[in-house]
């Protein structure tokens, strides 16, 4: 009998072309996606050494980090991104790489647009020069962030040189509470097994909570895997993924769409399959969460209080919280439902979804924006701008005084125009809240596209249970 | 990529835990479409005041470790975003080696591919390494990739782990897709074979 396999075993198997007598392996790449930050310096290395892209037709790019959210009719006013962006366009047409460029309604966060283009399917290894390639993993591919050594390495091989990751199990059992959502699930996971929790792993999500989340969850859940230090995250494929995947322009058709669901339903993990580390969480314990912190792992739920750096025993962490505190200008014992916020930003690839334009909507609706709060919300690619606008979303938005934005990474990062100014605090459905991240002095909280609507409603971090 | 044998230089301390790559060079210099020049830009935010003048409490900005070679920082070093610019950043200033008690997976992996070597060690080791360096000019580190070796200023040895095939790219300066490229007609067969398995993947 052969012994049970994880699913991930099961993808890193089926993709090893070469393994070397120290463990190295060279595995085959089946999708790799490409943007603007991280791959000027691949193509100048490829230029250089009169390299080819050895497979364009298993490469998709897309700029997303530096487009601007405004109006794109005049181009890019910051030279410095225009000139990413124009290098990525050159490259792609001297290279023969497909490119949905700022102006394709296809357009969009490359980690959005991969599952929308059905160009992210279960069973491929996926990569792209980005740590929340980790998102594609909701759909059973095992999908990981590279450096641009490595972007051009696959640009040039389709391969890349890699050693095995370890398996980790993430059960999460029962209901997740009404009000509590994919975000608030991962921000606790995140929570407890801390930032550092996964290095080295790949993360398999499990249990009936992760099976009742929409692929739109999935991917949220798998997004942030990278904020447990676990390079990819997985959720095993079932009716959902191949619902969503079906009559997408790059998933196959007829015939063959056939074969590959039976090959994707050998997939999942076999029963007594080995995990090299095992937790287990309960949906009911969950609580909407909120990050109080600079580090991913510092969440609190929405009905605790600012913590205190004599909480934790470690002095490693305890002086971090020190500095955190320091620079979040927070109390502890503080509410956290008595924090005023300035800035909500509803979007990333982490929450820039259909579901979670429709879950900002529904607090938004009725209500107004508090004054003194810049509200933003931007889709994740072009299609889901137009689907929300058909849905009557943004109308509902833009009336309780949301600003509706062209699609792109935004506010997450602050590469383009979108910043949270200095010593301001916002309320975001992105995946950091690492110092600077939103813009030099900024303060982020993390939390879920509903609660940043909330936080939006009412000028402070709020437990959208009291609104809905 | 720079050949990694030997490297005798000062280290420079910094405790702290979660280094995250947003922290060892910011969003604003991931504009460029280079590999070079980041240096000035390293730890931007640690580093310079408001008035873009040098924060004298920072670390690389004190006297004895200006010309730092060897970093050594707490747990998760690396974590976050997977740019590339951070170990160019490193390289630039140049430092070409971390030592942490753990780093994050993306950094540890892209820092082989630069000529850096990050050294894992148990934290015990990275507190008296830490130690030392608090003396600064006093603090030079000799790192011997090839013996896997760290002798501190005191004449204390301290071995450290490394995958094998790293350390041979390191110590050879290896270029990895050179190394593929002989793999060729392995990869030839392997796309073969994979294209009547999964014939749906074929772009």
């Amino acid at each position: 009998m052969t012994k049970p396999r994880t699913l991930f075993d099961k993808i890193w198997e089926s993709h090893l072309v070469n393994v070397q007598d120290d463990g190295t392996c060279l595995i085959y790449i089946d999708r790799h996606l490409i943007h603007e930050v991280t791959s000027p310096q691949a193509f100048e290395g490829l230029r250089a050494a009169g390299r080819k892209v050895r497979r364009a037709d298993l490469t998709l790019a897309v700029a997303d980090h530096n487009v601007p959210t405004t109006d794109r009719s005049q181009g890019i006013d910051d030279e410095d991104s225009r000139i990413q962006i124009e290098a990525l366009t050159k490259n792609c047409a001297e290279f023969g790489v497909e490119l949905f460029d700022m102006n394709d309604i296809r357009q969009g966060i490359v980690h959005i647009i991969g599952p929308e283009q059905g160009f992210t399917l279960p069973g491929t290894t996926l990569v792209c020069g980005d740590s929340h390639t980790a998102t594609h993993g909701a759909f059973g591919s095992l999908a990981f962030g590279i450096g641009t050594t490595e972007v051009e390495h696959v640009l040039a091989t389709q391969t890349l040189l890699q050693m095995p990751l370890k398996n980790m199990r993430i059960t999460v059992d029962g209901d997740l509470p009404t009000g509590v959502v994919a975000k608030d699930l991962i921000l606790a996971v995140i929570g407890e097994i801390g930032t550092a929790g996964g290095t080295g792993y790949v993360i398999e999500y499990a249990g009936s909570a992760i099976e009742d989340l929409s692929m739109e969850g999935r991917m949220t859940v798998c997004n942030m895997t990278i904020e447990a230090g676990a390079r990819a995250g997985l959720v095993a494929p079932d009716e959902k993924t191949y619902q969503y995947l079906m009559g997408r322009p790059k998933s196959p058709k007829g015939g063959a769409w056939e074969q590959a669901v039976e090959f994707w339903k050998t997939l999942p993990s076999d029963p007594g399959a080995a995990y090299e580390k095992e937790v287990t969480l309960k949906a009911a314990d969950i609580a909407p969460q909120v990050t109080w912190g600079t580090s991913p792992e510092d969440v609190v739920p929405i009905t605790g209080s600012v913590p205190a750096p004599v909480d934790f025993d470690d002095p490693a962490k305890r002086e971090s919280a020190k500095m955190a505190l320091e620079y979040m200008d927070l109390k502890p014992g503080t509410p956290m439902t008595e924090i005023p916020v300035d800035y909500v930003f509803v979007g990333a690839c982490t929450n820039g979804r259909i579901e979670d334009i429709r879950a900002a909507a529904k607090i938004a609706k009725g209500r107004k924006v508090a004054d003194g709060v810049t509200a933003l919300v931007v889709p994740g690619s072009g299609l889901i701008k137009d689907q929300a606008e058909e849905e009557g979303l943004a109308d509902i938005l833009i009336e309780a005084g949301f600003e509706w934005r062209e699609p792109g990474c935004s506010m997450c990062l602050a590469m383009n125009a979108d910043k949270v100014p200095p010593g301001k605090r916002s309320a975001s459905t992105s995946n950091r809240n690492f110092k600077g991240r939103q813009g030099a002095g900024a303060r982020t909280h993390l939390v879920s596209p509903a609660m940043a609507a909330a936080a939006a409603v009412t000028g402070k971090l709020a437990d959208v249970r009291e609104l809905s | 990529m720079e050949k990694f044998t030997q490297l005798t230089g000062v280290a420079a301390p910094l405790d702290m835990i979660n280094v995250d790559t947003d922290m060892v060079i910011p969003k604003q210099f991931l504009k460029t479409i280079g590999r070079t020049g980041l240096g000035p830009s390293l730890f931007f935010e640690m580093r310079y005041l408001d008035d873009g003048s040098e924060n004298p409490d920072f670390v690389l900005n004190k006297p004895q470790y200006r010309d730092a070679k060897i970093l050594i920082a707490g747990d998760n070093f690396g974590c976050g975003s997977s740019r590339e610019h951070a170990p160019w950043a490193l390289l630039d200033f140049g430092i070409t080696c971390v030592i942490a008690p753990s780093f994050a997976d993306i950094f540890y992996n892209n820092c082989f591919k630069n000529g850096i070597l990050p050294i894992t060690l148990p934290r015990q080791d990275v507190e008296k390494l830490l130690d030392d360096a608090e003396r600064g000019a006093n603090a030079t580190l000799t790192i011997d990739l090839e013996a896997q070796t760290i002798r501190g200023p005191n004449g204390g040895e301290i071995s450290f782990d490394v995958e094998e095939f790293k350390k041979h790219c390191l110590l050879n300066g290896l270029d990895d897709i050179a190394l593929t490229m002989e793999n060729e007609a392995k990869i030839a067969d392997f796309e073969k074979g994979h294209k009547t398995a999964q014939p749906w993947l074929a772009g």
